[in-house]
């Protein structure tokens, strides 16, 4: 039984259904079980450079097989046309796809509401709150701002909480552990350990320019976290630009200058700072309104800046992790570490 | 049938945007070009969101002398959406360009294809 089983599945109407179900993948296994590649470490220089002569050998040799094959059977044909065939056919479907997708979306486009009616349905009663109620129960007069920073709070929390934990997974996937005389514990790659993309040139425009641009960029991101609740911008906005600062500071004069007063442990205490007063400040308020007490809060004044309740810290604290994810974030990836 | 569709001009440009987008995730083989796909096709949705809270003759939702009316404003609620949407855009791109320079370092490849060739390898 298991012998004419496999007679079966040697034939080629068989391998035909099975490259046509399993995909053009499904002949890799056989090419791989052929040129058996083993990957050695790649931080090992000799060695790598070895493997990857081999790879490339190997495609040479790969090359070499489908050509012998090429003669009368079905086998030959699969693995040197019909390849090809697939490559082309899941390039005219994927472009079938995309076009499809296009074309019902340009029809509901069609059938939606005029852009700029009065009338669309997204335009209801929950917009109509939050226009009319909005600086009364928030104090905020941009109305986003209270939207995302009040009646939606737990929302921002969440995005500042993901953007946290994608600053965590990015220092997991490319921090590099370093010794304590700076050696790094894992070997670089060597383009990668060479200083001189990195380290700075002492360009004096730069530095020249840094020195002015610097303390006006922080000084515009901290007025646009401050008057997030007043006039557009606010946490992230603000945070971004503050980053920006930060990194033409790095950028201008280098990692260790940069490391006297942004470190990991300034990165972890002020994110966890910031996410922990925002919980506990949300968790405050929620705590207070569910139970239909006053929080104590003062809305303050429409229009100064100390108004409008919990919403300036809150947008404080948004715009500390932001800045820190967003300089962290450019750190790993230029050097894999601060 | 198809009139609306330059009245509804900037919907029109996403729709566009968005199955740009999604062909060049379905047809590059390189990874990072994958990840710019990803990022036309979410730059398109927030095209489409901001456009669908645009009202013809109306100010941003900033109070200006005390008006409250709801005639006077755009909806805020597709800005707030945006804002969500950017976020966490920005976190998902760091962390695939942080898993593609992994794999560059293992593999000295982008090419999706061969690195699946090259990862079966090692299992064989």
């Amino acid at each position: 039984m298991s012998k004419k089983r496999s007679d079966w599945e040697s034939r080629p109407q068989a391998r035909i259904k099975k490259w046509f179900f399993d995909g053009y993948s499904a002949f890799d296994d056989e090419i791989i079980n052929q040129i058996s590649v083993k990957t050695p470490d790649p931080v090992n220089h000799a060695v790598y450079d070895a493997y990857i002569d081999e790879i490339s050998a190997n495609k040479h040799e790969r090359k070499l097989m489908i050509e012998k094959f090429e003669d009368q059977n079905v086998r030959s044909w699969i693995n040197a046309r019909g390849r090809k065939v697939f490559t082309r056919f899941y390039v005219i479907l994927s472009f079938l796809l995309a076009c499809l997708m296009i074309f019902f979306l340009l029809r509901t486009v069609a059938e939606m509401p005029r852009f700029g009616s009065e009338t669309s349905p997204g335009i209801n009663e929950v917009t109509a709150r939050y226009i009319e109620k909005g600086l009364d129960e928030t104090g905020a007069m941009n109305i986003v701002a209270g939207m995302i920073l009040d009646y939606r709070a737990f929302d921002t929390l969440g995005e500042s909480t993901v953007l946290f934990i994608a600053a965590s997974a990015v220092l997991i996937l490319l921090r590099i552990d370093r010794n304590k005389d700076g050696s790094p514990v894992m070997e670089l790659i060597a383009e990668e350990s060479d200083d001189r993309h990195y380290e700075p040139r002492n360009d004096r425009i730069l530095q020249g320019a840094a020195k002015v641009l610097v303390p006006i960029i922080f000084l515009f991101g901290i007025y646009i976290i401050l008057n997030g609740h007043l006039s557009p911008g606010g946490g992230f906005s603000g945070g971004a630009i503050i980053s920006a600062g930060l990194i033409l500071y790095l950028d201008s004069f280098g990692f260790e200058k940069a490391g006297r007063f942004f470190t990991y442990s300034t990165f972890s205490w002020v994110s966890f700072i910031s996410l922990s007063f925002y919980a506990l400040a949300k968790t405050y308020s929620f705590y207070m309104g569910a139970n239909g007490m006053e929080s104590g809060i003062p809305l303050g004044t429409p229009g100064a800046i100390l108004s409008s309740g919990l919403i300036l810290p809150l947008n404080i604290a948004v715009g500390m992790v932001v800045a820190c994810t967003m300089y962290i974030f450019y750190a790993l990836f230029r050097k894999g570490g601060l | 049938m198809w009139e609306l569709l330059y009245e509804n001009l900037e919907q029109t440009v996403s729709v566009i945007l968005f199955g740009i987008g999604l062909t060049i995730l379905l047809l590059q083989r390189n990874l990072i070009r994958k990840i710019i796909g990803l990022n036309i096709m979410d730059t398109s949705v927030y095209l489409f969101l901001a456009s669908m809270g645009y009202i013809n003759g109306r100010k941003a939702p900033i109070v200006v002398d005390g008006i409250q009316d709801v005639e006077a404003y755009i909806n805020p609620i597709p800005t707030g959406l945006v804002l969500t949407g950017i976020v966490v855009a920005v976190s998902f791109t760091a962390i695939m360009l942080a898993l593609t320079i992994r794999l560059y370092r293992r593999y000295r490849t982008l090419d999706i294809d061969a690195i699946m060739l090259l990862a079966k390898g090692e299992d064989a």
